[in-house]
């Protein structure tokens, strides 16, 4: 699989970190149900069979955050930006 | 027909055998009281317990494609019960005596071999784990032997033992476990849950869930509307597309475990042995292949395959604990969609919804938890209580913070 960073252009899957679903942003810890956000931004997903956004890492590269949305049912990447443009 | 030395040799004198089949390929009725969503191991071996254990037969096993063609048919066959966190080891152990029961229990050839499995440890560090992880297994009733080098020595003398970086110490043997055939697996629950009336219906893909009030009345199905008192979800690797269904949002996310087999060679392997410096297992099946597999690829996959940047650095795995794998080639290699946990264990639990029950989370654990998990699941939807083995398997702990996380790793499920 072969990824085009839109920093260092079309790079091996290998040069990359996955997070996994990109779940953002953080919840308010202040919150009156702060308890119940955190658990669904921590624990809960909604693991699609399909389009799929998720924050891979260019450690190799320009070791910035990426969106990535990738099909989860044949691999295909629809789209790459930078997690902070 | 029974299964026998009789029957055997009978249809062996035959002119033409007369082996009738193994289970009918039913046809779904309009109403049943349990419907159970996959036939897989687990979906079969619940129907099993409900109708044999729990005398709960008016019972239909659902399955989109053909039965054990989905984990069933993908893993690599290794059963054992060592694991360390008390939630899991009490229910795997569970697991490991249904296991050595089984065969005669559904009078059907499993191929249940105990022919042990041994962890590696490489540092001082990792054998002292390994020592707590074999006592806490003695505690749960099984059974587990801490050896040092020259055991480990005995037992597999190809091993590279002084490898410059990741020397071999010694291992946690636990002789109980072993492989069992996958396949046979499921076609022994399958026959024995349709003697005992359970209807197992092929080629028929639940589409939808019927939910009024808060209740589960039945399923959509391509073929057709079935209603039901209860639903059971054994559709681990889909559980977020069933949960979805029914409103739920899962603490689990899919991801694709690659698994090799080489070309058969002589007997060489004597049972499962894994690598404690890397993420790698290797057994020999009995057509001499050796089968063997690593880590899940990082990202999350429904394709059931996986990417070669994993297989490479299974192989490596491999290669730094027994050098001469390099002589042998791959013949094939494949891939399941695990449903991987918050914290790397499974769930066995009702759901919010009434009527609906809820299996899955088995991350790469789930051919060895076959028997528990249908005997435990099959308790949940008889009698609407967990079994005692797998009360801590409840679907709130990721809300309540009472995880059961074997590695440490906390809620990232590709790290598991």
């Amino acid at each position: 699989m072969r990824l085009t960073c839109p920093f260092c252009g079309e790079r091996d899957s290998e040069e990359f970190q996955v997070l996994g679903a990109a779940v953002g942003p953080r919840p308010n810890p202040r919150a009156e149900d702060a308890a119940a956000q955190f658990h669904a931004y921590v624990n809960l997903r909604e693991n699609p069979a399909g389009p799929h956004r998720e924050h891979w890492y260019h450690g190799v590269g320009c070791r910035r955050w990426l969106v990535v949305t990738r099909d989860t049912r044949d691999h295909t990447i629809l789209d790459i930006v930078l997690a902070a443009p | 027909m029974r299964y026998s030395a009789f029957s055997l040799a009978a249809n062996a004198l035959r002119a033409k055998p007369r082996w009738p089949r193994v289970w009918r390929d039913a046809a779904p009725k309009p109403a049943y009281d349990v419907v159970i969503v996959g036939g897989g191991g687990h979906g079969l071996a619940t129907a099993y317990y409900l109708a044999k254990a729990f005398g709960v037969a008016n019972v239909a096993v659902l399955e989109r494609g053909a039965i054990g063609l989905g984990n069933a048919g993908r893993n690599t066959t290794i059963i054992r019960s060592n694991y360390r966190e008390p939630g899991n080891e009490a229910f795997y152990e569970f697991s490991m005596k249904l296991w050595e029961g089984l065969e005669q229990d559904f009078n059907y050839n499993a191929m249940v071999s105990q022919r042990g499995v041994l962890n590696l440890y490489h540092s001082d560090a990792q054998r002292d784990a390994f020592a707590r992880r074999g006592n806490a297994m003695i505690l749960h009733g099984a059974d587990a032997q801490l050896l040092d080098q020259a055991g480990v020595r005995k037992l597999a003398p190809f091993l590279d033992f002084e490898n410059a970086r990741f020397p071999i110490q010694g291992g946690l043997l636990q002789r109980r476990g072993g492989t069992a055939r996958h396949d046979a697996v499921v076609w022994g629950y399958a026959r024995g849950a349709d003697q005992r009336g359970v209807d197992i219906i092929q080629n028929c893909e639940v589409t939808g869930l019927r939910i009024v009030g808060g209740q589960v009345m039945g399923v959509e199905t391509t073929r057709g509307p079935i209603r039901a008192g209860k639903v059971g979800l054994a559709v681990a690797g889909n559980s977020s597309r069933l949960g979805a269904m029914a409103g739920l949002r899962l603490p689990i996310e899919s991801y694709p475990l690659q698994a090799m087999v080489s070309e058969a060679i002589k007997p060489l392997i004597p049972g499962v042995i894994t690598f404690g410096a890397g993420h790698f297992y290797i057994s020999q099946s009995d057509k001499g292949g050796l089968v063997f597999g690593g880590d899940i690829d990082p990202y999350p996959s429904y394709a059931q395959r996986g990417n070669l940047p994993v297989i490479e650095e299974v192989c490596e795995a491999g290669m730094s604990l027994m050098p001469m794998i390099g002589r042998l080639r791959v013949l094939r290699m494949w891939a399941g969609v695990t449903d991987m946990t918050m914290d790397g264990s499974p769930i066995i639990d009702t759901t919010p919804v009434r009527g609906l029950y809820f299996n899955g989370g088995w991350c790469y654990g789930g051919f060895k938890a076959t028997p528990a998990s249908g005997w435990c699941f099959a308790h949940l939807l008889a009698r609407d209580q967990p079994h005692p083995t797998a009360t801590a398997f409840r679907l709130d702990r990721f809300a309540s913070g009472a995880v059961i996380d074997e590695n440490g790793q906390g809620a990232q499920a590709n790290l598991h």
